[in-house]
Order: C-alpha cells, then structure tokens, then sequence
C-alpha cells in the first residue's frame, strides 16, 4: 500500500458553538501538489492551522508519513517537515532581515547563546542564491518592513525552504503580488515538485490552483466537497463546479 | 555603496561583512544617537547653569550613589516593554522582598551567625521577588488580561501585603553593617566609587546580553513586534513573558535589598518613589510603547538623565516641587519624539 506524506481521518475542530471542519479525511501523496480552493470562511486555513499544529483538531487522527501523530505542535510539525508561508506572512517587521529567517528557530549553541555571524552569512548566502534580491536597500541587517510585498514573500518562502522541508504550505501566497511576482511564485511551486517534495497550495485564484496542482481538493462550509486530478478535468469544468457549490454546497 | 549586494557578484563570499559607513551606523542607531544626543545636551546646559554644582566630582559620586536604585529595575522593565508588556508591581516587589529578607532573618537565629542569615535572607527576597513576578506573568498570559490591569492590581495587592504583614510599622536593620554583605552591596571603593553603580554595571551588561545574544532576547524582540508571527513560527510566547516578568521580579526585589542596605532600615513605603523615576528612565531612552524595539543602553543614559533631573532642578535654583511636573513632562515628550522618529525612519 502507498504511504501518504500525510493523512488526516476524521478531523473536526469547533471554536466554541461554531464548528469549522467537520470529519474532513484529507490525504497529501508522496511529491504530490494538491490545490486547496473554496470561498472564504470554508475553513481552508483552519485546516492548515491544524496540520501545521497551530490549532489542535477537536476530534480525529493526524498521520505523517503512515505514523500517528497525537498532540502535533508548531515545533513538532517543522521537525516532521511541514514548512509553511502563511497568508499572514508571519514576519515581524521591525526586526532585521536575518532575525526573520530564523525566526523561532536561532541558530544557539546549548546555552541558548545565538551564533549572530552565522545566521547573517546563511541569511546573505540565501539572499543571493535563493531570493534575488538585487535593491541596495536589502542586507541581512535591513528590516523587513521597509520591503516590496514580493520581497517580503520572498523572505517567507526562502525561509520555508531553508530548512528542508518536506512538505510546504502555502496558504494564498499569491495576495498582494504583482503579476510578474505571481508568475515567479508559480515557477517557485512547480520547483518544489521538481525537488521531490509535496505541497499544498491555497489560493483564491482557480488559474493558479490548476496550473501547478495535481490534485485539486474543494472546501465549503467545514466538509471536502469534492476532489478532481486536474488532468481528468478542464479549467472551465471546474470553475462551473465551484461556482455550483458555492451556491448548492453540494456538488451534484 | 553597498557592493555585496550587487547581481553582478559572480561568487557569494562565505561571509558577509559590512564596510563600515558612517551613514548606516547613524540609521541603525539612531534611536540611541538620538538619546545620547539629548543627553550631552542636557548635560551641557546644566554646567551653564549651574557651574559649581556639575563641575565637582561630589555631585557624580553621589549621582552613582542614588540613581542605581532604579536604575537597576529599568533594564528588567525595558525588556518587558519590549514585549509589548510593562510593570508597574515592581515598587511593591522591592518592598514585598524585604518583608521576606526580615521574616528569614527573624527566624533563623538559632543559626547564631549573622552573616550566614543575611546570606539567606538574601537569597529569600530574590525569591520572593521572582515568585511574585511569575505570578504576574502567569495571570497576563493565561488568562490574557493586559497587564497594565494585571500589575497595577497586583501593584496595590502586594503593598497591602506588605502594610498587614508589618503592621505598617518600619524597623532598622543595623544588623547587616557587620556582616561582608554590607560593603559588598553597598560599600564605596576607594571612598568614593559606590558599590551599587557596580551592581548596576553588572545588571546592564547581563541585560544587553540577554536582549542581543540570547534567543530569550530574540524571542522578547519578536514577541513585541508581532506576537502572532511568533506563535505561528513556533515561539512559546507564554513561557517567554512569564520569565521577563520574573526576572523584573527578581531584579526589583534585589534593587530592594540594595536600596534598604544603603540606609540599613526597612520603610514599607519601600520603592513608592521610584515607579515615575524608572519608567521615564526607559521610555527617555527610546524603548517603543508599542514594544518590538528598544536598547539597554539607551535606557542606562535615561536612567542617568532622570537622575541628573532632581540634583539640577534643585541647583538651578527651581524647589523640588518641580521635579514631579518635569518627569512628566519628559515621559510626555521623549515617547512622542521617538515615536515621531520611528514613523519618520520608516
């Protein structure tokens, strides 16, 4: 039997009263890309939140790799490999440049020391082999929030990717970006299928989605509506699809 | 200008240094040029003014002697306004911790040696202390109130502590003079450089170290930028606000100690003066309101400006009365200046 990369069973998470998943089975493949779609609210970054053990399910299994998981965590998830490029960005944007690529995880040696010379050469050794960063304004030492939207992107991405991740989320990464920024992030997914790596890709825009995912996975309202392998299914097919649940809730 | 970072770099070197430029250091310290700034000129204007005063060694030796008593709490408080915290219990937990120091002193006399009581009495207030201020970071974490709220409580809780734990009565405490403890803390070197300047030395550079080569540091700065970045990459931002407030804690209670030394009596009004004093000391000196950045040292020269504050007002021929209204004032316009700055540097 194949093992996915990950798995979720029955997962459901309510916030009080409101219920946001119900008994979602999710399942990511060995270098698979699978597409995230529907509206907003239907609980897409729920979803995420709770494989990147931000948010603990309310009730169901996690399986990394065929291997249970019981109370995943932030740290624990990145030890697993799950990197993630959050809507939100997560960056602090008063703090340099290198203090958010290690952002929560300080190279320091047992006593909690940091190794500053180090992180600063990694951080500029990456800015110029990984981002392209070429403005005079950036250096390891520059704060992040005097950044483009894409550059900002970039240093979210570029900080998923340094340390090997195994499975990448990217949770609509394509907000607030130029379209030759758009284009360059979608060349940056396709590379990630390349390296033999899986990903999951959130986004609004149904183009994106269906030019670099092999499986297309539809959120409404907490439940999986439906799933297609985009090459049994056209563009337009699918966008009628989505258009009928976002009325119906159902597909059929 | 900035040659490292040109496309044309045919091969990334292995280390990335940067040329030294006059320009960018005076950008990435502004805030602390600005604050050195301030106080040089400060400095200037009270030798003008008031010559025979700021000329003569008498008023340094004492300046070195005083302002280390909040001085000593500001570096603590600036890493938790870092945070985006602050903490307005520490003058009840000076004085919540000499309560502890007289309890463990009463009551191990059957020990018979003096020095050995102080030593634990000691140890027993810094306890103290760090137990109050994890109690403090507890309830602001877990419970998720602000803590400006949670501290000025806790604030009027402990004081209260204090006033039904010594009956409000205020006791001396020659016993310490004896004892090594004495000069130690607060002995003069040479007869004129104060012990507790030392300490304040010590609390700073542990503090700076910390703040810029410890990942408690680096979480503190991170915390207080964005506390939700920080979750979601992992950070456990409950157990980092909580130990800030216990090293406050811990801090406070020490500064308590010192302060109780220098005179050798216990007031229980202990450390009810030094709330203003200590937190101008650290919004003069460029830490942000809104947390995510700040400097130890900028807080040091505040500390020394606070201080230098009351002596001239006084020798400038102003009463003391004014003192209050100038701190005020200066906690007033040293956050608007640097919040001006900041939103200009960006």
């Amino acid at each position: 039997m194949e093992e996915y990369r990950l798995e979720l069973r029955n997962v459901s998470k309510s916030f009080g009263e409101v219920q946001s998943l119900e008994n979602i089975n999710f399942k990511l493949g060995q270098n698979e890309i699978v597409g995230l779609l529907g509206d907003n609210g239907a609980g897409k970054s729920t979803l995420i939140k709770i494989i990147t053990g931000y948010h603990q399910p309310t009730s169901g299994e996690i399986f990394f790799n065929g291997q249970k998981v019981e109370h995943l965590s932030v740290p624990k998830a990145r030890e697993l490999g799950v990197e993630t490029v959050y809507q939100e960005r997560a960056l602090a944007e008063l703090q340099t440049l290198w203090r958010n690529i290690f952002l929560g995880r300080e190279i320091c040696n047992s006593l909690g020391f940091l190794d500053i010379q180090q992180m600063r050469d990694e951080t500029y050794r990456l800015m110029n082999q990984s981002m392209g960063f070429t403005s005079h304004a950036v250096s390891p030492d520059s704060r992040v929030g005097t950044y483009s939207g894409g550059e900002k992107q970039g240093v979210a991405i570029v900080r998923a990717l340094f340390f090997n991740a195994e499975i990448v989320i990217l949770d609509e990464p394509t907000m607030g970006l130029s379209l030759k920024e758009t284009a360059k992030l979608v060349n940056f997914v396709k590379g990630i299928k390349q390296a033999g790596k899986s990903a999951i890709f959130i986004d609004h825009n149904i183009f994106h989605v269906y030019n670099v995912a092999d499986r297309v996975v539809v959120i409404d309202r907490g439940k999986v509506a439906g799933e297609f392998l985009t090459k049994n299914i056209g563009v337009n097919e699918l966008m009628e699809k989505m258009v009928h649940v976002a009325e119906t809730g159902s597909l059929d | 200008m900035n040659p490292q970072t040109t496309e044309s770099t045919p091969a990334v070197p292995q280390h990335y240094k940067i040329e030294f430029s006059l320009k960018r250091f005076a950008r990435a310290n502004s805030a602390q040029l600005g604050i050195l700034g301030v106080f040089l000129t400060l400095w200037l204007i009270f030798i003008i003014s008031a010559p025979n005063t700021f000329l003569s060694s008498q008023i340094y030796s004492a300046f070195m002697a005083s302002i280390p008593f909040f001085a000593i709490m500001a570096i603590p408080l600036t890493i938790v306004v870092i945070a985006a915290e602050i903490d307005l219990s520490f003058p009840s937990i000076m004085a919540m911790g000499m309560v502890a120091f007289s309890f463990t002193y009463n009551t191990t006399g059957f020990i018979g040696n003096a020095t050995i009581q102080v030593g634990l009495a000691i140890l027993a207030a810094l306890v103290t202390g760090a137990l109050i201020g994890s109690l403090n970071g507890f309830i602001i974490v877990k419970f998720g109130i602000p803590s400006l709220v949670v501290t000025i409580g806790t604030q009027f809780f402990w004081r209260g502590a204090v006033l039904v734990l010594t009956q409000g009565a205020n006791f001396t405490l020659t016993y310490i003079t004896d004892t090594f403890f004495y000069p130690l803390l607060v002995g003069k070197i040479g007869g004129y450089f104060p012990m507790q300047m030392v300490w304040l030395i010590v609390v700073t550079i542990i503090g700076w170290v910390l703040l810029n080569r410890h990942r408690f540091g680096a979480h503190i700065y991170l915390i207080g930028d964005n506390v939700k970045s920080a979750e979601l990459m992992g950070i456990n931002t409950s157990r980092t606000r909580i130990q800030a407030f216990m090293l406050i804690g811990i801090i406070s209670a020490f500064a308590g100690v010192v302060a109780s030394f220098y005179v050798a009596y216990f007031w229980p009004s202990l450390g009810d003066g030094y709330l203003l004093s200590t937190l101008a000391s650290v919004f003069l000196g460029g830490t942000s309101v809104f947390g995510g950045t700040g400097t130890i040292l900028g807080t040091f020269l505040g500390a020394f400006i606070i201080g230098a504050i009351e002596a001239a007002t006084v020798a400038i021929g102003l009463t003391g009365f004014w003192t209050q209204l100038i701190y005020g004032l200066i906690i007033v316009l040293s956050v608007m200046m640097h919040t001006y700055l900041r939103k200009r540097g960006e």
